[in-house]
């Protein structure tokens, strides 16, 4: 059997995390030109929706379509004619609290509404109804592992369908009492836009191959426990030296004993 | 893509635990549903719920997965001695060769909702005993497979509500053609619990009889659960009389509502083309088409739409969840393996509880299963969020 490379190039970023609101403040802490400040995760609102699902656009919702969009942007991509792949340790938190809290009481009449964003694919629904795109899209869960197996996914579509694909890994806290079991403390979540050929967009080359190496941790203690507190920033060692625009391997985690060996060639 | 094996196969529904009550479900053209009864639910509708999940015992090591959904998923590996398959490819390959893609819309949610109905009346904490990575949280199912088979390679659900487990055929598909892993246990499990059930009344989509699919009187759905799965490897250059293989996999987005099917079948119609365009095949080549068709109004008419557009009234169709009830995220693999037994056993599935074909829907709609030779099927899993999956199977000759 030939392996064939697990390959794409990074055509555009999108990323918010607590204390970092876009891709440009990120890149710019990455790198050392500026230093991190805590502050909560700014979620802006998501104009690009009808104003009847922009009234029930939870956090997962305005999260996946601010970065999304940013790396579509980035990329001067249409975003209607890209597939993608959603990838989340979890679904929308504070919807799935009300509605077994409802469940638990006398009356389980439960909203509609509210079960249908219980979905894990609600994000992607509405970035649908969003984008209009109707190309293929993926919606996946490993729990912390959750980046890793979304680029997996993500890389065989550039690779084996070869297509542009639009990864769109995030994350976003359950309020209590199920914080106490899963203590992601806010929004957080990074896009790229992958695709099979180089372009003059292109801003690196990655090419993934499994390990079981222990992943790369930041030197910074803030940024380190934003890796290790949002699963979809497990990716951060990635975008750290793409931030800085060097080439060389990093390893992020994945499954134990799998880790993910990122061969990175900036272009 | 090229041809796929699927090695091994099994499903577990309320039909039956594994392929021979199944296949005779289907030739006696029986129904497992039942009104509903499950826990405290007090809903006027009909489920399909599956004998002995709560009865099943997780291996000690693995008692901290233990909730139902886990426990159908172990009945659904033990069944048909596919577990024992899953074993021997593992052996064959290696413990990172086999990676693990399983479809799930609720996983073992039911696990968090009964513990809410436990907690602290003044601090309001879940029971100690709850563990929501283990039993609630999407990848909860996969993670136990992955421990179960002691597993070291890539693993992941997905959960793209009613099409989840067909779409894991196309993402093992994607890896086993580059090369990253030699087989792959595909399938999902999803089964009862108040989200669901509750839910869909909320939407009003559950019928209060059970589901009639294609029926001129359709009103709804009936909730089933259900655990299927297929070890799915590269097929060798002539692949043994009998054997069946995965031939095309094809994905769409709707982009139009979360929870109704577009009006045209827009969607649905992109996945069927993608699936036929994947095996390389035309609509010509189909000879059984296993339905989505949840017996809502919207959705049948719809897939209907797409059905006669692309195959107009030539293939026998029938929806085969007035069988097993809409086993949700499970729903792709167990109709997956329906087509399979369909290629096998030479049976075109009929549709229990359907009397009256809707009229207005012009597609070779089965009301009785019958017998058949079909060397090539497509299964349709469309869900929630405008997530559609095809899947083309087919039988070496």
């Amino acid at each position: 059997m030939n392996v064939t490379p697990l390959t794409a190039w990074i055509e555009g970023i999108g990323f918010l995390a607590p204390g970092l609101p876009d891709w440009p403040t990120a890149r710019a802490v990455l790198r050392g030109e500026q230093p991190y400040t805590a502050a909560l995760s700014v979620l802006p609102v998501p104009a690009i929706l009808p104003p009847a699902e922009r009234r029930r656009a939870s956090r997962v919702i305005k999260l996946t379509l601010a970065i999304g969009f940013e790396a579509a942007a980035n990329a001067g991509a249409d975003v209607s004619t890209l597939a993608t792949v959603f990838t989340a340790s979890g679904a929308d938190g504070h919807n799935c609290h009300a509605l077994c809290e409802q469940l638990a009481s006398d009356d389980r009449q439960i909203s509609p509404t509210r079960f249908h964003n219980s979905v894990h694919n609600a994000a992607a629904g509405y970035w649908g109804i969003a984008t209009k795109a109707m190309a293929p899209c993926q919606v996946i869960c490993a729990f912390d592992a959750s980046f890793g197996a979304g680029l997996l996914d993500a890389l065989g579509q550039v690779v084996v369908d070869g297509q542009p694909t639009l990864l769109i890994a995030y994350d976003s806290e359950y309020p209590e009492p199920l914080h106490s079991q899963r203590e992601t403390p806010d929004c957080g979540g990074v896009a790229l836009l992958l695709t099979p050929e180089r372009t003059a967009r292109s801003q690196a080359q990655i090419t993934l191959s499994p390990t079981t190496a222990a992943a790369d941790k930041l030197l910074d203690r803030d940024l380190e426990a934003l890796r290790t507190s949002i699963p979809a920033l497990r990716s951060l060692p990635l975008l750290s030296r793409l931030a800085r625009g060097e080439a060389g391997a990093v390893c992020l985690d994945y499954l134990t004993p799998m880790q993910l060996r990122i061969e990175l060639q900036p272009c | 893509m090229s041809p796929l094996l699927l090695s091994a196969y099994t499903a577990t529904t309320c039909l039956g635990h594994g392929l021979d009550a199944t296949l005779v479900g289907l030739r006696e053209g029986r129904s497992g549903l039942t009104p509903c009864t499950f826990e405290s639910v007090e809903l006027a509708t009909w489920i399909g719920e599956v004998a002995a999940v709560d009865e099943q015992e997780l291996p000690a090591a693995l008692a901290e997965y233990d909730c139902r959904n886990n426990r159908l998923v172990q009945l659904g590996l033990e069944a048909d001695g596919f577990a024992e398959r899953v074993r021997a490819a593992i052996a064959r390959y290696g413990k990172s060769r086999v990676g693990i893609f399983l479809g799930t819309s609720t996983a073992g949610i039911l696990q968090t909702e009964l513990a809410y109905r436990r907690r602290d009346p003044l601090s309001g904490a879940l029971p100690a005993d709850f563990n929501y990575r283990t039993t609630h949280n999407s990848f909860s199912l996969a993670a136990f497979a992955r421990a179960y088979f002691g597993l070291e390679g890539p693993a992941m659900a997905i959960s793209t509500a009613c099409s989840s487990s067909a779409k894991v055929f196309a993402a093992a598909a994607r890896q086993l053609a580059c090369g990253s892993i030699d087989a792959a246990l595909v399938g999902g499990a999803d089964s009862l619990c108040l989200t669901t059930l509750y839910g869909f009344a909320s939407l009003q989509l559950t019928s209060t009889r059970p589901c009639r699919p294609y029926d001129a009187a359709r009103d709804g759905i009936s909730v089933g659960e259900a655990a299927a799965f297929a070890l799915l490897e590269r097929a060798p250059a002539s692949p043994a009389t009998g054997s069946v293989l995965l031939l095309g996999a094809g994905e769409s987005s709707d982009a139009y509502h979360m929870s109704s099917p577009h009006p045209e079948g827009l969607g649905a119609k992109m996945a069927m083309q993608a699936a036929l365009r994947s095996a390389g095949l035309q609509p010509d080549d189909i000879d059984y088409l296993n339905l989505h068709g949840t017996a809502t109004p919207a959705n049948d008419a719809a897939e209907g739409k797409a059905v006669a557009a692309l195959f107009g009234d030539r293939v026998p169709c029938s929806s085969t969840k007035g069988a097993t009830g809409h086993t949700l995220g499970a729903a792709g693999a167990v109709e997956a393996v329906i087509c399979a037994l369909a290629l096998t056993d030479n049976l075109l599935p009929g549709s229990p509880h359907s009397e009256n074909i809707d009229p207005s829907i012009p597609v070779r709609y089965l009301l009785k299963a019958q017998p058949g030779k079909p060397r090539r099927a497509l299964s349709n899993s469309f869900g929630f969020g405008g997530s559609n999956c095809s899947l083309v199977l087919g039988v070496a000759e």
